[in-house]
């Protein structure tokens, strides 16, 4: 059965040409970059051109990327160095909606070292009130982090403008970019940002590559100790293979990021349309009008997102779902409970995440096959008394 | 992914008697939307007391849709008493288990036949209402002291998170967490009390005749005091032994320590009341 593969804020495929760059690095390019001889020293020089790739990125210089194993340590490093290079400021300001990479670092750095977290709420459709994080920031703030764009509706914060708030006041700004990276354009050079996550795998390179943007001049405390790699910024043998990934997945997202983005969010669009059109009690969790170009979240009422899933999963289709049995807690996700998005349609959230491999053929078959699905759901619920009317209309029904 | 058993997978996909029976002799209706799942059960019974139909109606994962489904293919054809015997875990072994923190799955089903046979016997509405004479202890999934209680000694749980894998409680705000853990004292208090008197000796030597007892005490003194005597350059010699009487000699560095006395005290009798008899008193010869 072939998959429909619709999970790419989760990861996404390597591509091909990624995979095609690095075969060499595994067999006869397999030196250490940090040897003083040559056959290490080649592969040195291909360290250096993969940074320069996420630089230009990201419009930065070189030496302000530090490769990383993955997001979540670009995250936790951002926050850890700028609180230790700051030890007398106490507070952070962060979102309700960020990823649990920093959110749960967050709230273990309140619990156990008694740091005091400001968690910005959000509206209705996910958006920041700039307001309420104005008046949040204090002498004591130490760190602003808050994501680019959310992983789970795909809204794009106003960082530019909040990282600008942040320098004005004297504190530092991070922001998680792990989605927004290779999907919308970034100039560090003309921001405020002074630090900024991105991971390999959500654009196209393999799992276990990260990269974390350090502002030249910040003062920067490193996360791991050790050898002098990274300029004794991030101490660890590099993962060559997955940084020269890095490197080309960043060139191609570079050359390709606004066309893609153009067929990506087409696609998207048709999905969306045409399943709010099939199925009654269906709406898009999120800001349509601000927000990735791959990604749409939308909530089936009255049906629970694990079933969904699986049965999706019968057929070969792959997406996330933001509810409670799917992530072993028993509360739906947190984001959509930032958003107070009721419980009827919480509970039966889908993550579509799109990427440049999708095509028409999928999108129509998951148009055509999901609506019976939810219709099946909601006719077992005990609920659907209460809801007559609910059947699907639309191209595949049952009815 | 969650690690489903292929029966599982089967009843979920294939549910057995989905739908509603229109003239039930009894509905049992548990969960909301609220708490992310709901079943509604229906029963028909016949004059003999059988369980000739069972549907049901669930909103919920595929562990809760395949609870609901194996619940009604095992009520079919059952007499009511046997079946009001059905547990949560009758539920789950059917299944060829449920992952722990999706055990609640089955609880639902527990509860709802116990609703749908009180409903039956005229005994309650189809809905279970709590009786709301305990204590609520989870505001977020409304459960109470007694549900905890008894999913705790139903199900021997031994940790919050096995609360709350069987009953929801403290899965959403954390907030009741403390009030779970003494709930799960309370509940193995119980369990410590009504256990049968351990066979286990209360103290090494009880029981045993003099000769052992002596024994025991001397070999304690080789095996654990004069090495650490020997240690410091002194050494003990043992003088008598009248029942819980002991009468040493301190030898070598200790003998006319300053410390004697505490030596005396804290490793001698403090050694041989923990290994031999709590009632020893160790003297000086």
């Amino acid at each position: 059965m072939k998959t429909i593969y619709l999970d790419n804020n989760a990861t996404t495929q390597v591509d091909p040409a990624v995979f095609e760059a690095i075969k060499p690095y595994f067999t006869e390019l397999y030196g250490n970059p940090s040897s003083m001889h040559r056959f290490g020293g080649q592969v040195g020089v291909t360290i250096k051109e993969a940074r320069s790739s996420v630089a230009k990125l990201l419009n930065c210089d070189s030496d302000e990327i530090i490769f990383t194993s993955c997001g979540s340590e670009s995250d936790n490093t951002a926050i850890r160095s700028a609180l230790n290079s700051r030890p007398d400021k106490r507070h952070i300001i962060t979102t309700a909606v960020e990823h649990p990479a920093v959110l749960s670092f967050c709230k273990f750095l309140e619990k156990k070292e008694n740091y005091e977290v400001t968690y910005l709420g959000t509206d209705e459709r996910g958006r920041l009130d700039l307001d309420e994080y104005r008046k949040a920031i204090s002498p004591d703030t130490a760190i602003v982090s808050v994501m680019w764009a959310n992983n789970e509706t795909g809204n794009i914060h106003p960082i530019e403008e909040m990282a600008q708030i942040a320098r004005d006041n004297g504190v530092i700004f991070h922001t998680d970019a792990v989605q927004a990276v290779g999907k919308v354009s970034i100039d560090l050079k003309s921001s405020a940002v002074d630090m900024l996550s991105l991971s390999g795998h959500k654009l196209h390179a393999p799992k276990g590559v990260g990269a974390l943007y350090v502002r030249k001049g910040l003062m920067f405390r490193p996360l791991l100790i050790g050898g002098h790699q990274e300029r004794s910024r991030r101490a660890g043998t590099e993962n060559t293979t997955g940084i020269i990934a890095l490197g080309k997945a960043c060139e191609l997202a570079a050359k390709n990021m606004e066309t893609e983005n153009t067929v990506v969010s087409r696609l998207r669009d048709k999905l969306e349309a045409g399943l709010l059109a099939a199925i009654p009690d269906s709406k898009v969790n999120g800001d349509p009008e601000n927000r990735l170009p791959n990604t749409t979240n939308i909530s089936f009422g009255y049906v629970e997102g694990e079933a969904i899933l699986l049965m999706m999963d019968q057929l070969g289709i792959a997406a996330s779902s933001g509810s409670a049995c799917t992530s072993g807690s028993l509360e739906p996700s947190h984001v959509l409970k930032a958003m107070s998005v009721p419980f009827t349609f919480a509970h039966g959230s889908i993550r579509f995440s799109l990427s440049r491999f999708n095509t028409e053929e999928e999108i129509d078959f998951v148009i055509e096959n999901l609506p019976p699905i939810i219709e099946n759901l909601r006719k077992m619920s005990p609920f659907s008394a209460e809801k007559e009317g609910l059947a699907c209309t639309g191209p595949g029904s049952m009815q | 992914m969650w690690e489903y058993t292929d029966k599982v997978k089967e009843h979920f996909l294939n549910p057995r008697n989905a739908g509603k029976i229109e003239d039930a002799d009894g509905i049992g209706e548990v969960g909301s939307l609220a708490c992310g799942d709901a079943l509604t059960l229906y029963i028909k019974v016949d004059d003999d007391n059988i369980i000739t139909d069972a549907k049901f109606q669930t909103f919920g994962c595929a562990s809760a849709i395949a609870s609901s489904s194996a619940l009604t293919e095992m009520l079919i054809g059952k007499p009511v008493e046997e079946a009001e015997k059905l547990t949560n875990k009758d539920i789950a072994e059917y299944l060829g288990g449920l992952p722990r923190e999706k055990m609640h799955c089955s609880v639902m089903g527990q509860e709802a036949l116990e609703q749908a046979i009180k409903n039956m016997r005229g005994e309650a509405g189809t809905k279970a209402e709590h009786s709301h004479e305990g204590e609520l202890i989870c505001e977020c999934f409304g459960v109470f002291d007694e549900e905890i209680l008894q999913a705790i000694k139903a199900n021997d749980l031994k940790s919050v998170e096995d609360i709350t894998n069987f009953t929801k409680a403290g899965g959403g705000c954390g907030k009741c967490h403390e009030d779970l853990e003494r709930l799960l004292a309370e509940a193995q208090g119980e369990a410590a009390a009504c256990a049968t008197p351990s066979a286990t000796p209360a103290y090494p030597a009880e029981g045993m005749t003099n000769i052992q007892r002596m024994h025991l005490i001397e070999s304690v003194i080789d095996d654990d005091i004069r090495p650490a005597l020997q240690a410091d350059g002194g050494d003990i010699r043992l003088m008598d032994i009248d029942k819980t009487s002991v009468t040493v000699q301190f030898m070598g560095m200790c003998s006319g320590c300053p410390s004697s006395k505490a030596t005396l005290n804290n490793l001698v009798q403090g050694k041989l009341r923990e290994k031999v008899d709590p009632a020893i008193t160790v003297t000086e010869g």
